[in-house]
């Protein structure tokens, strides 16, 4: 007994003298001053430094998509010089409430958090903190809910999806003329994750791209049924590869798809940013939603007492809608020319996405679709969307409802 | 020459005394701590103290904080203690996982297809029942297997937590809200049918004495019942067991049911008190985080009280230093595995004694 004591005993000073030596550092005190100078640096834009803002994330920057929102946050914050936190690999359940209360006691004024999935207990939270902002990307409720500190946003990626499928289809001509293989054979295939109204206008707005420049393009879908399921995104491309798809492009959020693409040696087009140091000999371009414009908006309006829109869509012009630089060994000639042109007419308005003359449904024109904007458990449609010649996409609220099974789209499976 | 003895010489302790095996364990925390502060200091160049001062913060530092470790610390130790009479029995049941799981979906499809068409007092009754006997039915099946033709029960709760996991999956996408979301979001929201009462305003006070009420039930069970008296000896030795007259069988499968049941229970609070919804990772490993603090507690339940709160003590304060200093969420995740690497290994120093060879030896 008096050895385990004396053990004990020593073990305690030994932690003791640790912490005695650290307290001792200088490093405190000299921190002083340059606390200060920060703060008089800071001064001009004293709202801004009453700002804090907390970011929750469903997985970490293992995931294409969350580094797409950790990559906003830290620009948005570092930029206009405001303090943050993170809170990586939150589910979607209780813990999500739990890590927002957290914040909210932590001194945040806005919370926001990343996930479809957040968005129930993120309004819970909002419900109990009425004086904080609590911002949810890709949600579809606060337009319904009616609670004035409780905000959605989304960006109207459908563009961004366009504009790559544009790369996509100046691709499969290439691969044609150079007798690669025959029009007919022009065949996409694309990884999606759940048969989702935003996955469903994201591979609908691509495939429209690429049929735009590549009318004789086709295009086969597979589902994986997760988000982020790095096996299955690569089994599913590799799928439909061996299926005689010449493209790959995918909506999933990990590295599967693109390197399923690069062992096989097929042309992809990724999403939420580049994958070119992964893949450089496949990778053609991707589309992604950047987020440090709303995160910088929201910031703002805090600071400066102003109310956030209850549902955000930000666009091309706002700059939420990107494209990453084109990876010209792998891209069409003239691909960044054919890019340029149309985005220059989709912001001009002279060219919508879903136009209806460029879609039809079992063999019928589109003329008219109820769309359920207003989340209910029985999808009841409730808003026509379908006006002056084309779909209007994220006009009634910023989260994607094109959910329309297009002719030239084949679904190989739709368990998800 | 050949007669030396080796340098070092291992030989089994004689039972330690209570008081210097759990010095060795004090020890062996306190140099896992030391350990992991140094490395921190590597890493961030952070003090130790604030260090371990932030840990304490994740836990403890604000009133919500600790009840939600208060709530964590008791979902752990209600799995925990469904899984110790089954441990007694060295029967290794590794499917809390899915028992949780297929508890919860009970609770849920009884929330989603019957709420609001009874009375709520008469839901949560129904809610209880069908997700505790859900988890026994998931207990049972493979007991039934052991004991009638002495399959591996390892391996067979182990597949179960598969197809308690997929039948959850596939529940979500029948009902999913919005379609194709692959969620179902908070069940009820608005009516809150079926949700398990709150106790004034704690939210989680409720699953907190429930688990607390299980585990002192538990252990009257396993320490002074008949019941509990049977399935010691039969852990103890099977053949024994069998000799003075205990149905062997019989003990098996009773005790899985009442395992099942507790982890039945545990999906009905994660899904009826706590998140009001359902996920195929609603369990979160607590079926096999739960083994470990089994162990650590030496299958005692009241013990298991202090081992689990010890697990998540150090699940939040770890992850609280990732999300102080702007580290990814794995830092909080290798500072645990250190810790629990040093637990466990100091039961190797209670169980064996090391020997240096002596000079002139």
């Amino acid at each position: 007994m008096k050895k385990v004591l004396s053990i004990l005993l020593a073990s305690v000073l030994c932690i003791g003298t640790l912490a005695a030596c650290s307290t001792a550092a200088p490093a405190p005190a000299a921190a002083e001053p340059a606390q200060e100078a920060a703060e008089e640096a800071a001064a001009p834009a004293a709202d801004l430094s009453s700002v804090k803002i907390g970011f929750i994330c469903l997985h970490d920057e293992n995931s294409t998509y969350d580094l797409n929102f950790i990559n906003g946050a830290k620009e948005a914050c570092e930029e206009l010089g405001v303090e943050y936190m993170i809170r990586t690999n939150v589910p979607e359940g209780q813990e999500c409430y739990d890590a927002a209360c957290e914040m909210a006691d932590a001194g945040c004024n806005i919370v926001f958090a990343d996930s479809f999935g957040h968005e129930d207990f993120m309004i819970q939270a909002a419900k109990e903190f009425p004086e904080v902002q609590f911002c949810h990307a890709t949600g579809t409720k606060a337009h319904t809910e009616g609670i004035a500190n409780y905000h959605n946003a989304f960006a109207t990626i459908y563009e961004g999806r366009y504009l790559a499928g544009i790369a996509a289809g100046m691709k499969l001509n290439e691969m044609i003329e150079s007798g690669k293989i025959t029009a007919e054979e022009a065949k996409i295939g694309y990884v999606g994750a759940f048969t989702y109204a935003e996955v469903i206008s994201g591979y609908t707005s691509f495939f429209l791209g690429a049929r735009s420049v590549c009318p004789s393009a086709t295009m086969e879908v597979t589902f994986t049924g997760s988000w982020y399921d790095e096996i299955a995104e690569k089994e599913g491309a590799t799928n439909l590869i061996n299926d005689g798809c010449v493209l790959i492009s995918q909506h999933a959020d990990s590295m599967g798809a693109p390197t399923a693409c690069e062992t096989a040696g097929v042309p992809d087009v990724s999403y939420n940013g580049s994958t070119i140091a992964a893949c450089p000999n496949t990778f053609i371009v991707s589309s992604r939603i950047d987020w440090a414009p709303y995160y910088k908006y929201i910031i703002n309006c805090v600071a400066a007492g102003e109310a956030i829109d209850t549902d955000w869509c930000g666009d091309i012009s706002t700059g939420s809608v990107v494209l990453t630089d084109v990876n010209e060994a792998v891209a069409a000639e003239g691909t960044v020319a054919a890019i340029e042109e149309a985005k220059a007419a989709l912001e001009a308005g002279t060219v919508h996405v879903f136009d209806a003359a460029a879609i039809t449904v079992g063999g019928e024109p589109l003329t008219t679709y109820m769309a359920d904007v207003d989340t209910d458990p029985e999808y009841t449609p409730d808003t026509e969307v379908v006006a002056d010649g084309y779909f209007h996409e994220s006009e009634y609220r910023s989260a994607p409802y094109f959910d329309l099974q297009i002719d030239g789209i084949t679904l190989l499976d739709t368990a998800f | 020459m050949h007669n030396k003895t080796p340098l070092i010489r291992l030989s089994k302790r004689k039972a330690l005394p209570t008081s210097k095996a759990w010095g060795i364990r004090l020890l062996a925390i306190l140099l896992s701590l030391v350990f992991c502060a140094v490395l921190t200091m590597l890493v961030t160049d952070l003090n130790p103290v604030k260090v371990f001062a932030t840990m304490f913060q994740g836990a403890f530092g604000t009133v919500r904080k600790t009840w939600t470790t208060g709530q964590e610390i008791a979902m752990l130790l209600l799995v925990s203690v469904a899984l110790a009479p089954a441990f007694m029995m060295h029967f290794w049941n590794l499917g809390g996982e899915g028992q949780i799981l297929i508890g919860g979906l009970a609770t849920a499809a009884c929330m989603i297809l019957l709420g609001g068409k009874i009375p709520n007092g008469i839901l949560i009754l129904v809610m209880t029942v069908s997700a505790m006997a859900a988890g026994a039915i998931w207990a049972f099946i493979p007991a039934f297997f052991k004991a009638k033709w002495n399959t591996n029960e390892t391996l067979f709760t182990l597949m179960m937590n598969y197809v308690a996991t997929q039948l959850v999956a596939y529940y979500v996408i029948i009902w999913e809200v919005p379609k194709g979301s692959g969620k179902i979001g908070i069940i009820n929201q608005s009516t809150e049918a079926g949700w398990l009462p709150q106790i004034g305003s704690y939210k989680y006070l409720l699953n907190i004495l429930i688990a607390l009420a299980v585990t002192v039930l538990m252990f009257i069970y396993m320490r002074y019942s008949k019941h509990g008296y049977e399935l010691t000896v039969v852990g103890e030795s099977e053949r024994t067991a069998r000799y003075v007259g205990i149905k062997v069988e019989k003990v098996i499968v009773r005790t899985l049911i009442l395992s099942g049941a507790v982890c039945g229970l545990t999906g009905l609070l994660l899904v009826g008190s706590t998140n009001h919804t359902i996920t195929t990772t609603i369990a979160d490993n607590r079926g096999f985080t739960a083994v470990m603090v089994a162990w650590l507690a030496k299958f005692n339940p009241i013990s298991m009280i202090l081992s689990s709160a010890l697990l998540i003590f150090l699940k939040r304060g770890a992850s609280e230093i990732s999300t102080m200093y702007h580290l990814n969420q794995s830092f909080g995740d290798i500072l645990t595995g250190i810790i629990l690497f040093f637990i466990i290994g100091s039961e190797f120093f209670i169980q064996y004694q090391i020997h240096f060879r002596k000079k002139g030896q």
